[in-house]
């Protein structure tokens, strides 16, 4: 089984900053981590190779310092990982992000299972997934909560929706996005943790290693444009009703009527 | 204090740091309650390479020795002092084959361990405490295979244990030159597990009765040679009670890392009671203490793993010395927390109880005392 996992380093703090002037996301200062859903893609890749054999391949697209999270790959026991840096690749959208991963992927070649995490903390679009899969024209199934089976042909998953979930099966190759629910992801072993830090030829792949479209990456391959990035501001009223239960209940009935809900 | 530890050690520490605090944390109270034996712990352990930190290199392991056992286990304690003994009961079951064991016998079990086979080794029996001299459990030649009757008491991984270092009498009239170690495997017949002890501390690990009926060992199963099943557990315990020194420095720690949160948030006479200067010598002398006992651990831990041969006067020490300083610190850390400390919600009146054994188990500190003593007029 070849895997590959598409990790994404992010800012570790939900409350992710952003640059007035600019509306980029402003990274300096804050530690950078391993987008979470994806540590939950790694463990879940490492589960299959010590069920099925093979390989895994964790790729991330970003600046240098995203040796650090990919090291930390490592540290968890996969066995490859790829950088793709340049800065021809800067200011991608979700589009000419998940193209430049997909050429990447493509270059690698003979893949089984492509895994992402649901979606990145400071992106939050879950767009990425789903677009290496189009540009690949492969199947993907978002939302994976667990790998029911699968053998060296197909794989059969479950997929959690509004409502409930799906049972789907989809032939190889295929892209899943996977929650957090999926598995627990492990720490890192010492092995794997002195492994990391002896790799000093992590290999860094920029436009020009790929077979790529120059006009479909970076900022000139992105049809997003962020016009304006407001942080929203919450407007709630909370009131808290004391006494016992039906002078509370009193209190509601009264205050819902008066905001006319009931 | 800087040990100067390789980045290789504190590679061992920072990561059992992390299974302490990440994944051991949260579930202590709920092994202390439930007296199970912490599988969840074990894999975690194994899958991150612990096991793997006293084993040679040739067999899977990482190379280290009673010094990496040691840093592994100080860690687990600071948390739990029970889940960690499943760990440093693992180190004392491997030793006898890390010691004695021949080429087959290393192959075969010691990658076993390193990949995070639970061990156990057992001497003790109910007449045979301090007094080892004293077992009734038996082991008859009968062709390639030695049958083994008796019961050995107080196990710890008893049960849970897939390898078994078990001593036995292979010839009573030698006496003490009659005893003779076999390895024995979980699942060989004739040999079960009786009564499962409810204890004071420690209740994240398993103390158990190993039975044995009939039980046939083949002779190749035999560590080092008939008759020297004694030399085979006097040596195994002087390199694994740095081991238990290490435990009872851990609960020490823990129990000041908790005073030293506690004292701040604590306020009496509208200041907080770290503000007494009572509290802050209290707080020293529990440091100061501390440091000491991990100090000899160490510098044990370290001439042992230097190939050194006579240890048992420094393994006695540093484990009477350390094992006293944790009940004395973990007392003065309940006092220091004043009635909470006595209460289960709070962590330190566990951390007391799991001290108390530190001084009894792989020989009482009386016996240390008597092993120090002894050496204390030779030249
Ligand atoms: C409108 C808009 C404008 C933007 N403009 C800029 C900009 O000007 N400059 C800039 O730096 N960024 C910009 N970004 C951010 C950038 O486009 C996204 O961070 C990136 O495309 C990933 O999208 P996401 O964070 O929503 O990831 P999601 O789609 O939520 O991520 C899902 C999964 O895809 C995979 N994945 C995502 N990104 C990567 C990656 N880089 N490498 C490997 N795997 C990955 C991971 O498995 C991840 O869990 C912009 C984003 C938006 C929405
Ligand atoms: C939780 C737990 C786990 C254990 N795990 C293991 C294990 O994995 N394997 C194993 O083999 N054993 C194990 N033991 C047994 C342990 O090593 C013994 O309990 C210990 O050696 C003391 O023996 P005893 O309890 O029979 O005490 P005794 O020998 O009956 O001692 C009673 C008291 O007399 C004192 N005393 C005895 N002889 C002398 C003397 N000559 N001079 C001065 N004072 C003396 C002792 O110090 C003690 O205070 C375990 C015990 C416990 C409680």
């Amino acid at each position: 089984m070849n895997i590959i996992v598409c990790m994404k380093q992010v800012p570790d703090t939900n409350e992710v900053k952003i640059d007035k002037k600019t509306n980029t996301l402003m990274r300096q200062g804050v530690r950078s981590i391993i987008n979470p859903y994806d540590l939950h893609a790694i463990e879940e890749a490492l589960r299959l190779r010590e069920k099925m054999g093979g390989k895994v391949t964790v790729i991330s697209m970003g600046p240098l310092q995203v040796i650090e999270s990919l090291k930390e790959a490592v540290s968890m026991g996969v066995d490859e990982v790829i950088l793709l840096s340049d800065r021809a690749f800067a200011g991608a959208d979700t589009l000419a992000t998940s193209y430049t991963l997909s050429r990447a992927i493509d270059k690698i070649g003979n893949v089984d299972l492509i895994l992402c995490g649901k979606q990145a903390i400071d992106g939050d679009t879950a767009q990425v997934g789903p677009g290496i899969a189009e540009h690949l024209d492969i199947a993907h199934v978002t939302y994976v909560e667990k790998i029911i089976d699968i053998d060296e042909k197909e794989i059969t998953v479950k997929r959690l929706v509004d409502d409930g979930y799906q049972i789907i099966k989809a032939e190889l190759p295929v892209l899943l996005t996977v929650l957090k629910e999926i598995n627990e992801p492990r720490l890192p072993s010492i092995r794997g943790i002195l492994r990391s830090r002896e790799m000093d030829d992590i290999p860094v792949w920029t436009a020009d290693d790929l077979d790529i479209d120059r006009n479909l990456i970076g900022l000139n391959g992105s049809p997003t444009q962020v016009i304006s990035v407001d942080t929203p501001q919450l407007d709630v009223e909370a009131r808290i009703f004391e006494g016992d239960y039906q002078t509370q209940v009193d209190c509601l009935l009264k205050a819902l009527m008066e905001q006319k809900v009931l | 204090m800087d040990y100067f530890l390789t980045e290789k050690q504190k590679v061992i520490v920072e990561l059992a740091r992390r299974i302490a605090e990440e994944k051991i944390a949260p579930v202590v109270s709920k092994y202390d309650i439930s007296g199970e034996f912490p599988w969840e712990i074990m894999k975690i352990c194994a899958q991150t390479d612990m096991f793997r930190v006293f084993i040679p290199e040739e067999y899977g392991g990482l190379g280290g020795g009673v010094f990496e056992m040691a840093l592994v286990t100080e860690e687990l304690s600071k948390v739990c002092g029970g889940i960690a003994l499943g760990y440093a009961a693992t180190g004392l079951g491997a030793m006898p084959i890390i010691l004695f064991g021949n080429e087959e016998q290393k192959k075969e079990y010691l990658s076993r361990v390193a990949e995070g086979t639970i061990c156990a080794f057992a001497l003790t029996e109910s007449e045979a405490g301090s007094d080892a001299s004293n077992m009734k459990t038996t082991a008859e030649k009968d062709g390639g295979y030695y049958v083994l009757n008796g019961t050995k008491q107080w196990i710890t991984n008893g049960g849970e244990a897939d390898i078994y270092t078990v001593i036995a009498m292979t010839d009573k009239s030698k006496g003490s030159r009659g005893a003779t170690a076999f390895i024995v495997e979980k699942g060989t017949p004739g040999f079960s597990f009786g009564v499962k002890e409810d204890k004071m501390g420690i209740r994240g690990s398993t103390t158990r009765e190993l039975i044995f009926e009939n039980c046939r060992v083949h002779k190749n199963q035999i560590l080092a040679r008939p008759g020297f099943g004694y030399i085979v557990a006097l040596k195994t315990l002087d390199r694994t009670r740095p081991g238990v020194a290490a435990q009872a420095v851990g609960i020490a720690q823990g129990a000041l890392n908790a005073c030293l949160k506690y004292t701040k948030e604590r306020e009496q006479f509208g200041k907080s009671i770290a503000s007494f200067q009572v509290i802050q010598h209290m707080l020293a002398d529990m440091a100061m203490k501390i440091e000491a006992a991990r100090s000899l651990v160490y510098c044990t831990a370290r001439m042992i793993d230097s190939g050194a041969d006579d240890i048992s006067r420094e393994s006695a020490m540093c484990k009477c010395f350390a094992s006293d300083m944790a009940m004395e610190v973990t007392t003065d850390a309940v006092q220091i927390f004043g009635g909470y400390g006595y209460m289960r919600d709070y962590p330190v009146e566990k951390m007391m109880r799991d001290a108390k054994i530190t001084q009894i188990y792989e020989g009482t500190n009386q016996i240390q005392r008597n092993v120090i003593a002894s050496t204390l007029w030779k030249k």
